[in-house]
């Protein structure tokens, strides 16, 4: 129990207030430091709703969610803002990058909600993990003059920018082709060997689930099923 | 604070078509400002200058019509000592009526009679002289252009004059002056103390003291410091104001409306930028939503919208000014008088400009509060959800 980086403890997610819908019941779950996790199941499961309630962007009805060893049940939104910023990377269906800036900058980014200015090390650091994600080349192309693959590399680089301890994917591969889905998992899983990050990824992609070392599937909001290798 | 700034420069910049549009806006409310207010300001100032810029704004004279003020290098010294920082340009009058004789007719005339030399400060009568030159010497005198061209008088002839007493004197014709006010000209006759006294047998009494000050709109203040000072009642002390009080309301009146038109112009250029920010906070809460699922704090995430209020105020500002100045140097110089010389006289006044720059700046910031709370309450989940 001791070395859950996440544990999810009695978590419910009720919407609505008159027709109530129950996404999540009761649900628990935690995830070891530097494991490779998988989460399936049907669309309107609940796994997302799991996956934004575990990165704090969303409170979940009744249960706490135990971040690093801290529950923050009651954090208030500024706390839970620094701690998505330095424990938590995202990654979304959609790069969500920032059209305005370059790879590079957009990169840099959570190191400059942190701390405002980039200094030489963060940009150091920054081309490093542009590099790890092949994008050396277009590091100074705006985010919008690139292919899909590589907008959503950039979008992994960011969420590495912070050495987060856990990294949150939303089907990360959802909007691209089968050889870029593969280069990316191939990089997730390098990137979880070699910085020892905990991964968390939800996907549509059963070929995908059994590269991970661990398997939870989502039914109506209860995990149906839950294998470890 | 920093990164706040930087992501509110590259929004602006990213969409060049909707920032250009809006310091447009800006700063034709700017501009508009500027040119009304300097317009207006322009304006008064002329018309209190050509009113009372060559005139006395306050003068100090006996209760009694003939009584004369005795010692008026003392009462000149008390005067001044009243406000010494706003009083100017003293100098000591004597005048009285007489009655002009030419050969083929008479006309009734002022005598005034001053030291030349304090009767520059007010009347510039060294730069008002035509043709000629300053009578200084006893029975030397100089008339008004009019009054020459009526009477047919030129200089070195020989003018008669009658006082009301009857006393008659000749006095030589040195020089003609253009006060540029024809009833002036008409009816002026200009000589030295020394001459007046004389011939108005005042002995060394003056009938007046008059005097400028330095801020024009604060002569009855001035006035009533010279009165308390003098403590005199057998003195009556006379201010411009009272005696242009319908000129003094029309003006008052111009400065409202100028400061209603100022007034609106800046509610429809803050609601400008309120509502474009509005639609802007919708077109980026995509790049907000992320940032703040990366960690961005809502205050800082308010910040880049008040930046980008405030960067636009600065922006129209600057344009507002230039194009301001632009509009009102255009509108003195195109809009001119038969003779040539403008309507209304170009006259900028930086202050007044920084103050509208400064309004409009603070004001933009300000519009922005709106969109900057909108900002504020957005939910990264939102944004995620819908994709």
């Amino acid at each position: 129990m001791d070395n859950f980086v996440v544990e999810v403890k009695g978590v419910s997610k009720v919407y609505g207030k008159t027709i109530k819908t129950v996404a999540l019941h009761e649900l628990n779950l935690g995830f070891k430091t530097g494991s490779f996790n998988a989460i399936i199941g049907e669309s309107g499961s609940g796994k997302s709703t799991l996956l934004n309630i575990i990165g704090t962007l969303d409170r979940p009805t009744k249960g706490e969610v135990i971040i690093n060893g801290v529950s923050t049940r009651n954090m208030s939104k500024g706390r839970l803002a620094d701690l998505r910023n330095e424990t938590l990377g995202f990654v979304f269906q959609f790069h969500y990058l920032l059209p305005e800036f370059t790879a590079m900058e957009n990169v840099l980014m959570p190191y400059r909600v942190a701390h405002g200015k980039a200094d030489k090390e963060s940009q150091k650091r920054a081309r490093e993990i542009l590099n790890l994600v092949g994008l050396e080349k277009v590091e100074n192309n705006l985010a919008t003059n690139m292919s899909g693959g590589q907008q959503q590399r950039t979008a992994i680089a960011r969420a590495l920018m912070n050495q987060p301890k856990i990294i949150l994917a939303d089907e990360p591969t959802g909007n691209l082709d089968s050889q870029t889905t593969d280069s990316i998992y191939q990089l997730f899983r390098k990137i979880n060997q070699e910085l020892g990050t905990t991964f968390i990824i939800i996907t549509h992609d059963r070929r995908v689930a059994e590269k991970a070392d661990r398997i939870v599937e989502i039914l109506d909001g209860r995990i149906s099923l839950d294998i470890v290798k | 604070m920093k990164l706040a700034f930087d992501i509110a420069l590259r929004f602006l910049k990213s969409s060049k078509g909707q920032t250009i549009l809006i310091v447009l806006g800006i700063a034709i409310g700017v501009s508009v400002q500027i040119f009304i207010g300097s317009l207006i300001t322009g304006l008064q100032k002329s018309l209190v200058d050509k009113t009372v810029g060559s005139a006395p704004q306050i003068t100090v004279a006996p209760q009694e019509d003939g009584d004369f003020i005795l010692d008026a290098q003392a009462e000149i010294k008390t005067i001044k000592a009243a406000n010494p920082a706003e009083i100017k340009s003293l100098v000591a009058v004597t005048q009285g009526p007489a009655i002009l004789k030419t050969p083929d007719q008479s006309t009734t005339i002022i005598l005034r009679g001053f030291e030349w030399d304090d009767a520059q400060g007010i009347y510039k009568i060294a730069d008002r002289l035509v043709k000629g030159n300053l009578g200084t010497n006893k029975n030397e005198v100089v008339i008004g252009k009019d009054l020459s061209e009526n009477l047919n008088v030129k200089i070195d002839d020989t003018l008669e004059m009658i006082t009301p007493t009857g006393k008659t004197g000749e006095f030589l014709v040195t020089g003609y002056f253009d006060l540029q006010v024809k009833s002036l000209n008409e009816s002026w006759i200009l000589t030295n103390t020394d001459t007046a006294q004389t011939f108005l047998e005042t002995g060394d009494g003056v009938s007046q003291i008059e005097m400028q000050v330095n801020d024009v709109f604060v002569a009855d203040e001035v006035a009533m410091d010279v009165e308390k000072r003098l403590n005199d009642e057998t003195l009556i002390v006379t201010n411009w104001k009272e005696e242009n009080a319908a000129l003094l309301s029309g003006l008052s009146g111009q400065t409202a409306s100028s400061l209603m038109i100022q007034f609106f112009v800046l509610i429809s250029v803050v609601l400008g930028i309120a509502s474009v920010l509005a639609i802007s906070v919708v077109q980026k809460s995509r790049q907000i939503g992320i940032l703040k699922a990366m960690g961005m704090q809502n205050p800082k995430a308010s910040l880049v919208f008040l930046f980008q209020g405030f960067l636009l105020g600065i922006l129209g500002a600057f344009v507002g000014i230039a194009l301001g100045i632009g509009l009102s140097w255009s509108f003195a110089t195109l809009v001119t008088n038969p003779d040539g010389t403008s309507l209304v006289p170009f006259y900028i006044d930086w202050f007044f400009i920084g103050i509208s720059a400064g309004i409009a700046i603070i004001a933009s910031t300000l519009a922005a509060l709106i969109p900057a709370i909108r900002v504020s309450k957005l939910d990264p989940m939102e944004v995620i959800k819908n994709g």
